[in-house]
């Protein structure tokens, strides 16, 4: 290691990442926009062909909106926060600059062959497992790449105590390797068979209901160990420094950490409630879920408490602002997914648009506001220069809400409503209500959610317009701010 | 008895096992700081003083050996 007279950290990495984070935020919102708006309005599934359909953009829409942009903003984030908790830089080592850029390299290579082959309808039609064995083979490359950044950095480290943050990467990590390892188990049916069919295709190793155990067990899990247990980890770091007030409880951090890790695998089978997997899974899914709302209070609570005393820094930052308001709704879909996780609820709320209306107040709310603060945060001290307009930042926060709010009510209602009449006999114990008279009720809610995915993706535009302007146009810092983020008004 | 009976006992005593496991690492965290053993608020200082010539709040003592090696 060399001397650290004059050593920086180094944000290479960081800054390759935080580009195709905003990249990928604009291609997987504006085709969940365009989604979203096909199912208000057919007509709009035949612009381009095949490639224009709802089945061919939807796993592009999620797969571009959870491996694209939320892995590029925790990517992002932990290029940056992990050299700076750890106090080493990553100029300090050749090979970890090297894993760096080569894991952003592969990355990127990799994720623009995924977006091309579901375009073109190559899938093993695996709810957000759903590349082909070979793209399969390249996300481990870029997943291992990862953990030896991770484990190298922390290997030259000057801080000996992982900050809470790293024990999250860490989970992030260790969590969706060992589930996508398992999940993607399939036999290339090319080599199986002696050279018959396509080389891309394969079967599942697992089949019926064990295939769909270990689909939701690594289904769930994608949604703990990437849209949760990641930005949490994000939250821990940007929050209390932007604030300039310590966690309010490490021991809490603790304790919500262990809660989390332990409890949080097992909840994956609630997404089967009601199937044909084991009653006694069912009942566990749901009760793992039920207690899943105390570790994830935990975190949430303590976020709201570490701003004890300083709820001013609420009206005076708009960071702060969309990181209180992260949390927030991390606390409203955490205890939103355990109720419909009761078998009773579960009875009325499976399949229908209550879930996907659960989904994105977590997403919008939780994971796109805290992606976006963080790299807010991270901008003036990567690119020396103050956020280009705070004004900016403020019209897309309240426009953006708006979007979330309008998603998740129209959402609520059409879902409710929708199960009802599934279930609703009338006096002969007869079906009162066809499919089709389900659509014709929800309508009017599809098209609130097309308007509320609409304002997202133009806040989300704003966001991007910001961080462009603020990393060439905006004015230079001479000094790295100690917590609050620059901006001009 | 049959799979029924076994899902309710298993699910008491599970929530049981949790619940003290759970307990039982609050009490432990609290009573270690207590009686000094290990202050863990000071670890949250972490990410507030994170400057790259910032004096850690715990050195590595790897370091100590490599910077020994050096001179």
């Amino acid at each position: 290691m060399q001397s650290n007279a004059a050593l920086e950290y180094d944000y290479t990495v960081a800054k390759l990442f935080t580009y195709t984070a905003i990249l990928f935020g604009i291609i997987g919102m504006t085709v969940g926009t365009l989604i979203a708006a096909q199912l208000a309005f057919p007509e709009l599934n035949y612009l381009i062909g095949e490639y224009g359909t709802f089945s061919r953009l939807r796993p592009l829409h999620t797969d571009v909106v959870i491996y694209g942009f939320m892995l590029s903003g925790i990517w992002a984030t932990f290029y940056y926060v992990g050299q700076r908790v750890l106090k080493v830089s990553m100029a300090e080592s050749k090979f970890l600059m090297f894993l760096g850029k080569f894991h952003f390299g592969l990355y990127f290579v990799g994720a623009l062959a995924v977006v091309v082959s579901l375009l073109l309808g190559i899938t093993q039609s695996k709810e957000y497992a759903e590349f082909e064995w070979p793209f399969d083979i390249v996300i481990v490359v870029i997943w291992v790449t990862w953990g030896l950044s991770i484990f190298g950095l922390i290997g030259i480290r000057r801080e000996k105590s992982l900050y809470i943050s790293l024990w999250y990467y860490i989970a992030a990590f260790l969590g969706v390797a060992m589930l996508y390892l398992f999940n993607n188990m399939a036999v290339p049916t090319y080599f199986a068979s002696g050279g018959i069919g396509s080389i891309l295709h394969s079967v599942s190793m697992y089949s019926g209901t064990n295939d769909a155990l270990v689909q939701w067990w690594f289904g769930h899990n994608a949604v703990a160990f990437v849209f949760t247990v990641a930005i949490i980890a994000q939250i821990y770091y940007f929050l209390p420094k932007e604030s300039g007030q310590a966690i309010y409880s490490y021991k809490l951090s603790l304790l919500s950490f262990w809660g989390l890790m332990f409890v949080y695998l097992w909840a994956g089978s609630h997404h089967l409630v009601w199937s044909t997997v084991p009653d006694w899974m069912q009942t566990m899914g749901t009760v793992f879920s039920v207690v899943l709302i105390l570790p994830s209070w935990g975190s949430a609570i303590n976020m709201l408490l570490t701003m004890k005393g300083e709820w001013n820094q609420l009206t005076e930052n708009p960071l702060i602002k969309l990181m209180v308001l992260a949390s927030t709704f991390y606390m409203l879909s955490t205890i939103e997914g355990p109720i419909q996780s009761i078998k009773s609820v579960n009875a009325i709320a499976h399949f229908t648009d209550w879930i996907p209306g659960h989904v994105h107040d977590g997403v919008l709310g939780w994971v796109g506001f805290m992606t976006m603060a963080a790299l807010f945060h991270m901008a003036p001290r990567m690119f020396k220069k103050e956020i280009y307009s705070k004004k900016l930042i403020d019209i897309q926060f309240w426009v953006q809400t708006t979007g979330i709010v309008l998603y998740f009510t129209s959402m609520w209602i059409a879902g409710i409503t929708q199960g009802m009449m599934w279930r609703a006999v009338d006096e002969y114990g007869n079906l009162m209500y066809s499919f089709i008279d389900t659509v014709a009720v929800l309508h009017p809610y599809y098209t609130i959610r097309a308007v509320a995915g609409l304002l997202y993706l133009v806040g989300f535009f704003i966001f991007a317009y910001n961080m462009v302007r603020t990393m060439t146009s905006a004015k230079k810092i001479t000094e790295e701010p100690a917590n609050r983020t620059p901006m001009a008004a | 008895m049959d799979i029924k009976g076994l899902q309710v006992y298993a699910t008491f005593f599970m929530t049981i096992f949790l619940v003290v496991m759970l307990y039982g690492y609050i009490v432990y965290l609290y009573r270690s700081e207590k009686k000094g053993v290990k202050d863990y608020e000071k670890y949250g200082k972490i990410a507030l003083d994170d400057e790259i010539d910032s004096t850690p709040i715990e050195k590595n003592p790897k370091l100590d050996n490599e910077d020994k090696g050096a001179k």
